[in-house]
């Protein structure tokens, strides 16, 4: 055999494996949800290694670093406007005593939860480090209800995989099951030990402790559980990859 | 101590291979890394710009003290092409600084062509070649196969110090990755100062940039870049 043809031979063969090795870990990175909403495109290539990297990583489940109370930011700021909807204004002119949340989708019993009913639930708190991501960041403490606690009463269907969460006014977010399911994950209505202020996200906000700020959806009104991103809104889990930021902010 | 490094000998020593001044995976590699980093600085620049303060500690933000407040402009709303950008260019910079690692620890070329050899670490060969950049003397060394003092050192702290560092202060912003190993925050004293210094490193990898470059442009723009883009051994130059 010559040199030339045998020297084919080994790149046609190596160019096989590369091709069938990549075919396998698609298909496997599929079936483990390695693959993040937003993997389209020029950037979707960083966004699915950095989510499929980070979800291997944190298989176990690892916690968030928590801080003392000593270590509580003195100055907590914020982005944006709370929401200029009527629906909004209406219920924070009245305390949210009329405010609700919704669960539905995927789920066993559809809930609706008034922020009384919210507060009868188990309470836990955590002091966390928000960073967003223009890059500033705080440490706050935060109370509420974990969201696995509210999963499980509404009963989440087997095939569930994503936890959609829209607030009163156009953003809106998604978490996979491993972050919505985290022990760290709240619907936190305190922060500092008081009520979770307005510009915060008054009533409730979401909060994911081991992703970027702008994961702690604020203001929050309705959970769908779902199978599939596709279908709602734009399609990629959240309005963030609108403006170029990633589905997921683990970073 | 010669005045100029004997060629035929070298090359007799030297395996064929080595005739080629840099080896194709380096001259990929080097290329690679040039789009990606340039990628990461111009993005990097883009994120920073969205908050251009620099603070020490775990946390700091409009309206507490800063550590730093950059010259720039406060520059809001979508730098979020940045974001993508960044960690798209860093993911190829890692990778491909990862395969050029493997490539010098396994084929030697670190050894051979990095680490310094005894006779070049004398007091005699360290004043002779610090004497040479101070004068801009002997710099072209067309058709030297081993770098100099100043070029081993500078390329061994830029693969080996700054790039691990630079790597180290990103994933220590990361809430995800300290979660797994809050060692990678805490060593820093707070996801602050990681951020403050990936922003010193990236100063000090400028720097470098800007010398490496100037120090080709001094040395012989056209041979150097040829060496790098075609492997051609400098000989080969009219």
């Amino acid at each position: 055999m010559s040199g030339i043809s045998r020297r084919r031979l080994l790149r046609g063969g190596l160019a096989a494996a590369g091709l069938s090795g990549l075919g396998v870990a698609a298909a496997l990175a599929q079936r483990y949800g390695l693959i993040p909403p937003d993997h389209g495109g020029i950037y979707g290539a960083g966004e699915t290694l950095t989510y499929a990297a980070q979800r291997l990583l944190t298989a176990r489940h690892p916690l968030a670093r928590e801080f003392t109370r000593a270590e509580i930011s003195k100055v907590f700021p914020v982005n944006g406007p709370p929401p200029e909807t009527e629906s909004y204004a209406r219920l924070r002119a009245e305390g949210f005593r009329g405010w609700r949340l919704t669960v539905e989708g995927l789920v066993a019993r559809p809930l609706s939860i008034s922020l009384a009913e919210l507060k009868t639930f188990p309470q836990t708190a955590q002091i966390t480090h928000q960073a967003c991501e223009e890059g500033w960041s705080f440490i706050a403490e935060w109370s509420g209800v974990r969201l696995s606690h509210v999963l499980t009463l509404a009963g989440i269907r087997p095939m569930a995989k994503f936890v959609v969460f829209f607030p009163f006014d156009e953003s809106w977010d998604s978490l996979d099951m491993a972050d919505a399911w985290h022990p760290q994950t709240l619907l936190a209505y305190g922060m500092n030990a008081r009520d979770l202020p307005v510009p915060h996200g008054a009533p409730v906000r979401l909060r994911v402790a081991r992703q970027l700020g702008y994961k702690s959806v604020k203001y929050l009104s309705r959970i769908v559980v779902t199978d599939s991103l596709h279908e709602i809104e734009n399609g990629l889990g959240s309005r963030s990859p609108d403006y170029g930021y990633s589905w997921y902010a683990g970073i | 101590m010669a005045d100029s490094v004997a060629l035929p000998e070298l090359a007799i020593d030297a395996p064929a291979s080595d005739l080629a001044r840099h080896s194709a995976l380096v001259r990929r590699t080097h290329w690679i890394h040039t789009a990606a980093v340039s990628a990461l600085i111009v993005s990097g620049g883009a994120i920073l710009i969205a908050h251009p303060r620099l603070y020490w500690g775990e946390t700091g933000g409009a309206g507490g003290p800063s550590l730093v407040d950059l010259p720039l402009p406060f520059v809001f709303g979508p730098s979020g092409w940045g974001r993508s950008l960044h960690f798209l260019a860093a993911w190829i910079a890692v990778l491909n600084g990862l395969l050029y690692v493997v490539f010098g620890l396994v084929d030697r070329h670190f050894r051979r062509r990095l680490l310094p050899g005894r006779s070049e670490l004398s007091t005699r060969s360290i004043r002779q070649v610090l004497d040479d950049h101070v004068h801009l003397r002997r710099l072209r060394a067309d058709g030297a196969i081993r770098y100099n003092l100043l070029q081993q050192l500078a390329y061994l702290v830029v693969i080996f110090v700054l790039f691990p560092l630079i790597i180290l202060t990103g994933f220590a912003m990361s809430p995800a990755l300290t979660s797994v190993a809050p060692m990678l925050v805490t060593v820093w004293g707070g996801q602050q100062s990681a951020r403050t210094m990936h922003f010193v490193f990236t100063c000090a990898l400028v720097l470098f940039v800007v010398a490496h470059v100037l120090m080709i442009a001094l040395t012989g723009f056209r041979e150097r870049m040829r060496a790098m883009i075609t492997g051609d051994h400098a000989r080969t130059a009219p």
